[in-house]
C-alpha cells in the first residue's frame, strides 16, 4: 500500500512510520503545519508545528529512508479546531480539540489530500486498533496497552475514515516498548518527552489563552441554591468539575472543597457545590456518529449494554444506551449510567464501548444530576 | 560544486596558514586570497579592493543595508528613509524591517508591476518628495523566484542626482548574467559563491572605494576594517575558481540556458494553457529574465501537492518560499505582483543550470500534465473536505442503517 505517515515529530509517530516501512508499505512522511505562526521555536510544552518538531520528524524520515514533506493545514486547523474550541467555551461547553483535529484534519483534510495524491491510507502513532469483521467492515478497538489507549479520541471516526486509517502501535504492550524500539532503531526522538497539552496553547494556560479571545465579564459565583458566594472574571473559562481557581476565600459550611457544577453563559453565572453534586446518572448526546457500521440496536432503537467514557483517560462506566430520532431526523443518544459518574460537562464527548470495541460517540448536550434532578432538561 | 571550484577547495583545505599571519604559510594563504579577490572582482566588473569577503550573501546584504543606514544616519540624523523594493530576498527585507523596528528607520516598499519590475516613477516621486531624508535605496539585481532582471542603471541614475547610495542584492544575477559593478553605478552589491558552483559559506560584498559603511561585526578588521573575522582561504579559493569558470563563457552559457528556458516555457504553455507564467512575458534573451528561471502558477492546486508528485516522479522543483519549519507560504514576491493568496499557492519554479539539457525538459514534460491533473484533484487545503465525517453525517441527517453493510 501507499501509506502517508503523519509525523508529529514525536516518538510514537516515528515508530509507527518505521513499522509501516517494515511491513513493506511504500511510506512517505508528512508533518502537518497547524499553527498560523509556524516559524516559532517553542520551549516547555510541546505540540505540533514548531521548528524543533518539524526537524525531529525530518530526521526520523531520513533515518527510515523515506521522503519527507511539510503540508500546511493551518487554515483548516484554525477554522475547524481552534475557532471551534473558542466558540464551544464561549457557549459554556467543554470541547475536546484533539478529537476535533482527528475528525476534521488528520482523517479528513489530510486523508482527502492523501487519497487524491495516490495514497491508500494515513498512518499515525495513535494507540488503537482497527480490525475487520467477517464481512470486511472496519471496527475500532482499544489498544493492547489500556493505559496508553487512545481509542477515545478516535471514537469520532466514521466507516470511511477507518477504512483508510493505519495504527501500527495497536498491539504494543507499553509506551516503554515504543521508546526502546525507537532507541534500537536509532531514532533521535526516543527520549523526547510526551506532549500532553493542547498543542495550540503553548504555555498550557488555557484560561489565560481563552481570556484573550473570549469577551469575559465579571459575574457571580453562586451555590446550588442560587446564593451568590463570590465573583468570577468570566464564566466562559470554567469547566464543570473544576476545583482550582475559584478563589472563594472562605470554605463551604461543611468545610469540604467546592467544585464547578454548572456554567450558565446567558446569566454569566458559575454554579458551585460539593463534589457529590457532580454525580450524574443520565446523559443525553447529540451529533451522534458510529465508528464503522452501527450495531443492530441502533437501527432498531432498542436499549443496549455498553461502557461509557467521557474523557480521554477517564474510567469507563457501565451503562445502557438507546438511540432515538428527533423531529429533524437527527439521532439522539440517551445513556443511563449504572453507577453515577462525576464531572460531566456539556460539550464533552461520550464514547461508547462494548468490550474493546468502540461503537460510536456523541456530544453531551445535557446530563441529569442525581442530587439536582430539576436540572435534567435545563442544560443546553 | 563545479570541477575547478571543487579542486581549489580540496587543495587549499589541506594547507595551513592564516592569511592575516605574517609568516611564510600566512603569506602564501594571503596570496591565494588576493588572487581569488582579483578573479571575483574581474567577474563582477570591479576593482579588487572593492571586494569584501563575507560568510555569504545574507551577511553581505546585512552589512550593506545596516552599514549604509548607520553611516548615513550617523552623518545626518534626518536620513531615516529606506526605499526598498517589495520583492527583495529575506536577507534584505528582514534587515530593513529590523532597522525599522529597532533603529528608528522608515521604510517605503517600492511597488512592482505585474512582471515584477520596480516602478521607477514611484521611486522618483519618493526620492524627490524629500531627498535629504533618504538613507539608502536597495533593489535586487534579479529576483530569485520569478527571474525578473531589474533596471539597476535607471535606479542608480535617479539616486545619483541626490547623492543617495544604492545597494543591490546580485546573488542571483552574478555568474548568471553579465554584472558590471563599475558600470552599474551601485555603491554596494552582494554576491554568493554557492549560487555559481562554489562552496556554501562564502560570499562577498562589493563596496565602492568611496563608500563609507559602519561595520556590523567587530574584531580584527581583516577586510578593510569593514568586516572582521579570519578569512576562509579554501572557501575563497574555491569561490574565485567558480567565479572565473562561471564568467569565462557567460554569454554562451546564458544563451544556451535561455533557449532551453524558452523551450520549457513554451512546452508548459502548450500542455497546460491555464498555467500562468510569472515574471517577464518577453524574456529579451536574458536581459529581462534570468536564463535559468521558469516560474508558473498553476490554478486550482497547491504548490506543495505539485512538488510532492513531481518529486515522486523524479523531478525536483520548488514552491518558492518556505518558513524555517519547512511550511510552504504564499510568496511575498507574488503577492507584491498583485496575485491573490490562492493564486500564489499554486506557484512552482523550475530552475535550469549548467547540467540541464533538452532531455531534462522532456522528462519534466512527460510527467507534468498528469501531475497537474492529480494535484488539482487534491485541491486546495482550505476547501471543504468530501470525506464523510461525524459532522457531515449529523448535518446531512443520515439515519442509522443507511451505510451499506460490507461496503469496501
Amino acid at each position: 500500500m501507499k501509506v502517508l505517515a503523519a509525523m508529529s515529530g514525536g516518538v510514537d509517530s516515528a515508530v509507527a512510520a518505521a513499522r509501516a516501512v517494515d511491513a513493506g508499505h511504500d511510506v512517505v512522511g508528512v508533518h502537518l503545519a497547524l499553527s498560523r505562526m509556524p516559524g516559532t521555536l517553542r520551549t516547555g510544552s510541546r505540540g505540533c508545528c514548531t521548528i524543533e518538531d518539524s526537524s525531529d520528524a525530518w530526521r526520523a524520515c531520513e533515518k527510515l529512508g523515506i521522503p519527507y514533506y511539510v503540508w500546511d493545514f493551518s487554515e483548516r486547523f484554525k477554522e475547524d479546531v481552534v475557532d471551534d474550541f473558542i466558540a464551544e467555551y464561549a457557549a459554556g461547553r467543554t470541547p475536546n480539540p484533539c478529537m476535533r483535529c482527528n475528525e476534521r484534519i488528520k482523517f479528513a483534510a489530510l486523508l482527502e489530500k492523501a487519497l487524491a495524491l495516490g495514497f491508500d491510507a494515513v498512518c499515525t502513532g495513535h494507540y488503537a486498533k482497527v480490525i475487520e469483521d467477517k464481512d470486511g467492515n472496519p471496527e475500532l478497538h482499544r489498544a493492547a496497552d489500556w493505559a496508553k489507549d487512545q481509542s477515545y479520541v478516535l471514537g469520532v471516526l466514521t466507516h470511511e475514515q477507518l477504512r483508510h486509517s493505519m495504527f501500527p502501535l495497536a498491539e504494543t504492550p507499553s509506551k516503554a516498548e515504543v521508546r526502546a524500539e525507537a532507541e534500537r532503531r536509532g531514532l533521535s526522538v526516543a527520549k523526547k518527552p510526551d506532549s500532553h497539552d493542547i498543542c495550540f496553547i503553548p504555555d498550557g494556560d488555557t484560561r489565560g489563552w481563552l481570556e484573550e479571545r473570549i469577551e469575559m465579564t465579571d459575574g457571580d459565583i453562586v451555590d446550588a441554591e442560587g446564593v451568590a458566594i463570590g465573583r468570577h472574571r468570566g464564566a466562559n473559562a470554567f469547566t464543570v468539575g473544576q476545583r482550582k481557581g475559584l478563589q472563594l476565600g472562605r470554605p463551604a459550611a461543611d468545610g469540604k472543597p467546592r467544585f464547578v457544577l454548572e456554567i450558565r453563559p446567558k446569566e454569566n453565572k458559575v454554579v458551585v457545590g460539593p463534589e457529590r453534586m457532580l454525580a450524574v446518572d443520565r446523559m443525553k448526546g447529540i451529533k451522534v456518529s458510529w465508528c464503522g457500521n452501527p450495531i443492530d440496536e441502533v437501527a432498531s432503537g432498542t436499549e443496549f449494554d455498553c461502557m461509557a467514557q467521557v474523557r480521554a483517560h477517564g474510567d469507563p462506566v457501565q451503562a445502557r444506551a438507546s438511540v432515538s430520532i428527533d423531529d429533524d431526523g437527527q439521532q439522539l443518544l440517551v445513556v443511563d449510567l449504572i453507577e453515577p459518574m462525576r464531572g460531566v460537562a456539556p460539550g464533552q464527548t461520550v464514547v461508547l464501548y462494548q468490550g474493546t470495541r468502540v461503537l460510536g460517540q456523541a456530544t453531551l448536550d445535557s446530563a441529569r444530576s442525581t442530587e439536582r434532578p430539576e436540572l435534567a432538561e435545563s442544560l443546553s | 560544486m563545479t570541477g575547478p571550484a571543487l579542486a581549489a577547495f580540496t587543495e587549499h583545505l589541506s594547507r595551513s596558514g592564516n592569511p592575516s599571519s605574517l609568516h611564510g604559510s600566512g603569506r602564501r594563504a594571503r596570496m591565494v586570497v588576493e588572487e581569488s579577490r582579483e578573479k571575483i572582482a574581474s567577474a563582477g566588473g570591479a576593482h579588487l579592493s572593492e571586494v569584501i569577503f563575507t560568510s555569504g550573501g545574507t551577511e553581505a546584504d546585512n552589512l550593506a543595508v545596516k552599514g549604509l543606514y548607520w553611516a548615513r544616519h550617523g552623518a545626518n540624523s534626518r536620513r531615516k528613509r529606506i526605499l526598498c523594493s517589495s520583492i527583495e530576498h529575506h536577507a534584505v527585507q528582514d534587515t530593513v524591517e529590523w532597522l525599522v523596528a529597532h533603529e528608528g528607520a522608515e521604510v517605503t516598499w517600492l511597488p512592482v508591476d505585474s512582471e515584477g519590475l520596480v516602478d521607477l516613477e514611484v521611486l522618483e516621486r519618493d526620492i524627490t518628495a524629500d531627498p535629504e531624508t533618504v538613507a539608502l535605496i536597495t533593489v535586487m539585481w534579479a529576483n530569485n523566484e520569478i527571474g525578473t532582471v531589474q533596471p539597476i542603471d535607471d535606479v542608480t541614475r535617479l539616486a545619483r542626482r541626490h547623492g543617495i547610495p544604492v545597494h543591490s542584492d546580485a546573488v542571483q544575477a552574478f555568474g548568471s548574467i553579465p554584472v558590471d559593478f563599475a558600470g552599474s553605478g551601485l555603491n554596494t552589491m552582494a554576491v554568493s559563491a554557492h549560487k555559481i558552483g562554489g562552496p556554501v559559506g562564502v560570499g562577498a560584498l562589493f563596496v565602492g572605494r568611496s563608500v563609507s559603511l559602519t561595520p556590523v561585526q567587530h574584531g580584527g578588521g581583516q577586510e578593510r576594517d569593514i568586516r572582521s573575522g579570519t578569512l576562509d582561504t579554501a572557501g575563497i579559493a574555491s569561490f574565485g575558481a567558480a567565479a572565473e569558470a562561471a564568467t569565462s563563457d557567460l554569454p554562451g552559457e546564458a544563451g544556451r540556458l535561455a533557449a532551453l528556458r524558452d523551450e520549457l516555457i513554451g512546452a508548459i504553455q502548450r500542455a497546460i494553457p491555464e498555467a500562468s507564467l510569472s515574471g517577464p512575458e518577453d524574456p529579451g534573451g536574458y536581459s529581462r529574465r534570468l536564463p535559468g528561471n521558469v516560474h508558473f502558477t498553476f490554478p486550482g492546486c497547491e504548490g506543495d501537492s505539485l512538488l510532492f508528485l513531481l518529486d515522486m516522479a523524479g523531478v525536483e522543483s520548488s514552491t518558492g518560499s518556505a518558513c524555517t519549519a519547512g511550511v510552504p507560504r504564499p510568496s511575498h514576491v507574488l503577492l507584491a505582483m498583485g496575485l491573490t493568496e490562492t493564486q500564489a499557492r499554486g506557484a512552482q519554479r523550475f530552475s535550469l543550470g549548467h547540467t540541464s539539457t533538452v532531455s531534462d525538459v522532456e522528462a519534466l514534460m512527460a510527467v507534468l500534465p498528469e501531475t497537474y491533473a492529480s494535484a488539482r484533484k487534491a485541491g486546495m487545503a482550505g476547501h471543504t473536505s468530501s470525506i464523510q465525517t461525524a459532522a457531515t453525517i449529523s448535518r446531512s441527517g443520515n439515519t442509522p442503517g443507511t451505510q451499506r453493510q460490507g461496503e469496501r
